[in-house]
Order: structure tokens, then C-alpha cells, then sequence
């Protein structure tokens, strides 16, 4: 047992854990996308509700759900960690900062990953926590009674400032992916003359598209309410 | 030219430094050092104290001068040491800022000298290699790959200055040592030992403090001998491939 802590608390061995944890947000970003899609059908919500109530009655999907949280909370507190250990490795800073070596993301993950946390938090306190505490209204679809979270997303979706909060969560997010894709591939050792062009490319196609699929959702709810 | 140089003075390691105003004159033809040299000459015959400053070679190849040139590492000409950086890239009138690398594993000894044993620590943990190599052979004795001598080749380039910790925003030493695992894994001599090498090396450079990496990648922009993260990539590779793969 003694290996694995030692590697787990090396350097390159927690980074290793963020690069593992954030390469599987990233298929589940995939996931919760083409699960979200299903808001801007035009049937009044039937099928976002009937996968609402899929997603929170499957007891496998529970299962994966809580390992879901525990990941998110691992690469949310331990990049934290990591960012406070490297502040203090660097000590003191430069009275003159140079431009132009690294990018502006690249050099700041922390802040970016704590944007993301807080719009997180908005996030889930809005939908999941509403889906929780049963507070939400039914409808019945072939005699089946559905919680309408549809409804509840239509609701908020309809303020401004909500939508505001999302476009900020998510252009946080498409910056944080813009570094951390292809970082993942070289904290695991994969570089390679011929594929990390590629795997370069699919990150930034990645970053940019996802966080702007996403963003459709609330501007398209927001516009046909208003 | 005449030149405004705010310059990074600290009595000693605990003293609290701060940045200094000084007027120097200097001709095109020398080199940054020799341009310290003179306002060295200077503060000297006003009966101040000089500038302390590391340097040895003056050409390119120990890696003792250091210095950070309006916050770049060996200042702003790309693949050259602060020895090496002449002034006729500077013109009349310019202000210029010279400070300490910075980074907590390599503490500030006196205005712009830092204590950079930490480096070699980390070679003494492993940096070598442990076979009788006997007399010098010929050249072409072991037969290595064009392709994988120039990756070696390149990675040897690396002269331990200390500039990736400095440009590194995490203080990171990944450039330096990941230079030094490539260079001798990828040899042959150096196959032997390079599970053990790699486990001892990372675990020293994290012993003395350094950051972690987090492919920011200044170090490579800032680095006077242009080493890739490419060898970052391999000693995470190697790391992870040693850790996993060994018995204990
Ligand atoms: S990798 Fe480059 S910057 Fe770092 S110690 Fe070696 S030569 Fe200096
Ligand atoms: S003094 Fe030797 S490399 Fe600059």
C-alpha cells in the first residue's frame, strides 16, 4: 500500500490524479450536453422529463452520479491544494512581470476552476437541489406522474441575470479546457510528434464548442420567454 | 548610451531588498555583464558596495549567470544566456530592471546571487550514471540512432542555470531535471539504472521544494538552451511507467 501513497503524493502523482479526474469531467460534460439538448425540443418538455426522472430514479446512474460529485470535489480541492503549494514554491514575485511566456489561462487554473465551482454551486442549488427537495410541480405523461423540471429550467432561464451567471460559469469553463485538455496529455506522458497536433486540435474544437452548445440553452430559453 | 538600471539590492538572505536607481553609461559592443562591470567600477570608486552578481564563463556554457531582465530570465534575446545578450539591443535612454531568479528553493544569498545547490542535489540523487566507463572509447563505438543521439544531445545541452525554476510561476525545477532524465535514458548507459534514476531524482527535486508543474511552459520560452517539454512529457511518461512498474 505504501507505493501508492508515495506516488500519489508525488509531484507528478497528484498531478496525475488532476489530469485522470479532469479528463473524466470532460466525457461527462459530453454526457450532461446531450442529456440538456433535449430542452430545446419542441414538445413541452416531455422528453427533458422523462430523462429527469431517468437520471434520478436508475440506481446505477445514482451510483455514478455520487462518484461523479466525489471527482468533481477531488479536482476542485486538490487543484486548490496544488495552486496554494505552488504560490508558496514561487515565494516572492517579480517586480516586472514578463508577457508573453505561457498563456493567461495556463497561469491561472485556480481562478478560473473556482469561477466554475461558484457557478456550480448556482447551478445545482437551482436544478438538482429543486429536483431533491420535491418542491417541483407534476405533469403526467400516459398516466405517469413526472416531476416538471422543465418548467423550473423555463422559470429561471427567464431572468436575465441567470443566463448572465451562465455565460460567465461557462466561458470560465471553455478557458479552463482550453489549457487543461491538452495538459492532461502531457502530465500523463502522451506527447508525440504526430499526435499531439491532433489531440492539440481536438482540445481546442473541445473547449470552444462544448462551453458554446451549452450556452445555447439558456439564450434560446431566455429569447422565447422574452 | 546612457542607461537607468533599477537593480534588485538585498544586504543578505534575511534582509528585506528593494530596488535601486542607478545611471550608467555603456557602449554597444559589451555584454550585460561587462555593463554591470562598469557600474560596478563605479559604485566601487564612490566607496558603495557592488553589485553582487554570479558568473564564470562568460560563454554561454556553465550556467552561472543568472539574473532576471525585465521579468525574463537571461533577459530578452531568445536561446541566450544573460552572458551572452549584448547591449546593441538596448538604446539610449532605456530603462532596465535587473532582478534575482526567483523561486523558494533557490533563496536570495546577496542582491542578485541565489543559492541554487538545489539544482545540484537533485543530480546527486541520481544524475549519472554508475558504471565503470574506463577509458574514453571511440565515438562510434555503441551504435545510437541519429534521431535518438540529437534528442540526447539536446537534452545534455541543458547547463543547470536555474532559469526554467525562475521563469516557472509554480518555481518549478521540471524543465531541469526532465533535461536530465532524457539525456541519459535515452543512451544506452544510461538505460541501465533509469527506473531507480527517475523514482530518486523526482523525489529530491520534490524534497527541495519546487513546485509542481502545470505545462504553463515559460520555462521552455525563457530556457538559454531551448530544451523542449517534450522531456517533461518523457520524464512524466518514465515517472509514472517506474512508479507503477516496480516491485516496491
Ligand atoms: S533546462 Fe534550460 S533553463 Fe533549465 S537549467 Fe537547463 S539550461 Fe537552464
Ligand atoms: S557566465 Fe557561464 S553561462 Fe553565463
Amino acid at each position: 500500500m505504501r507505493w501508492i501513497i508515495n506516488l500519489l503524493t508525488s509531484s507528478i502523482g497528484l498531478k496525475l490524479v488532476m489530469s485522470l479526474t479532469g479528463l473524466f469531467l470532460c466525457t461527462f460534460l459530453l454526457a450532461h450536453l446531450a442529456g440538456n439538448l433535449q430542452l430545446l425540443y419542441n414538445d413541452g418538455g416531455e422528453a427533458f422529463n422523462l430523462y429527469a426522472k431517468f437520471m434520478t430514479g436508475n440506481p446505477l446512474i445514482k451510483f455514478i452520479s455520487y462518484g461523479l460529485y466525489t471527482l468533481i470535489l477531488l479536482h476542485a480541492v486538490q487543484g486548490l491544494v496544488l495552486a496554494s503549494i505552488n504560490k508558496k514554491s514561487k515565494g516572492s514575485k517579480y517586480a516586472v512581470s514578463a508577457k508573453g511566456n505561457g498563456s493567461w489561462a495556463s497561469k491561472n487554473m485556480a481562478l478560473l476552476g473556482t469561477l466554475i465551482l461558484f457557478f456550480l454551486l448556482i447551478h445545482m442549488g437551482d436544478f438538482w437541489w429543486a429536483m431533491k427537495r420535491n418542491n417541483l410541480e407534476y405533469v403526467t405523461y400516459d398516466g405517469v406522474e413526472v416531476k416538471n423540471l422543465y418548467k423550473k429550467v423555463q422559470i429561471s432561464f427567464k431572468e436575465w441575470y441567470i443566463v448572465l451567471a451562465y455565460m460567465v460559469g461557462l466561458f470560465a469553463l471553455a478557458l479552463h479546457l482550453l489549457h487543461g485538455f491538452s495538459s492532461a496529455f502531457q502530465t500523463l506522458g502522451l506527447r508525440h510528434k504526430k499526435y499531439t497536433p491532433i489531440i492539440k486540435g481536438i482540445g481546442y474544437i473541445f473547449s470552444i464548442l462544448i462551453p458554446i452548445a451549452f450556452a445555447i440553452i439558456p439564450i434560446a430559453i431566455f429569447f422565447s420567454q422574452n | 548610451m546612457k542607461l537607468k538600471l533599477q537593480v534588485w539590492r538585498q544586504k543578505n538572505k534575511n534582509a528585506k531588498g528593494s530596488l535601486k536607481l542607478y545611471n550608467v553609461e555603456a557602449d554597444e559592443h559589451m555584454s550585460f555583464l561587462e555593463m554591470l562591470d562598469v557600474l560596478n567600477e563605479q559604485l566601487i570608486s564612490d566607496k558603495s558596495d557592488p553589485i553582487a552578481f554570479d558568473h564564470d564563463c562568460r560563454e554561454g556554457i556553465c550556467g552561472s549567470c543568472s539574473l532576471v531582465i525585465d521579468g525574463r530570465p537571461h533577459g530578452p534575446q531568445q536561446g541566450t544566456t544573460t552572458c551572452q545578450l549584448h547591449m546593441r539591443h538596448y538604446k539610449d535612454g532605456d530603462t532596465i530592471t535587473i532582478e534575482p531568479y526567483r523561486a523558494k528553493a533557490f533563496p536570495i544569498v546577496k542582491d542578485l546571487v541565489t543559492q541554487r545547490t538545489a539544482y545540484d542535489k537533485i543530480i546527486q540523487a541520481g544524475g549519472y550514471v554508475s558504471v565503470n566507463t574506463g577509458q574514453a572509447v571511440d565515438g562510434n563505438a555503441i551504435p545510437i540512432e541519429g534521431g535518438i543521439a540529437a534528442k540526447a544531445f539536446d537534452a545534455a545541452t541543458c547547463i543547470g542555470c536555474g532559469a526554467c525554476a525562475a521563469a516557472c510561476p509554480n518555481g518549478s525545477a521540471m524543465l531541469f531535471t526532465s533535461a536530465k532524465i532524457a539525456h541519459l535514458s535515452l543512451l544506452p548507459q544510461g538505460q541501465i539504472e533509469h527506473k531507480s534514476r527517475v523514482r530518486k531524482m523526482v523525489a529530491q527535486m520534490d524534497k527541495e521544494g519546487f513546485g509542481m508543474c502545470s505545462n504553463v511552459g515559460a520555462c521552455e520560452v525563457d530556457c538559454p538552451k531551448e530544451i523542449s517539454t517534450d522531456n517533461i512529457a518523457r520524464l512524466n511518461r518514465e515517472y509514472l511507467s517506474a512508479s507503477l512498474g516496480a516491485e516496491d
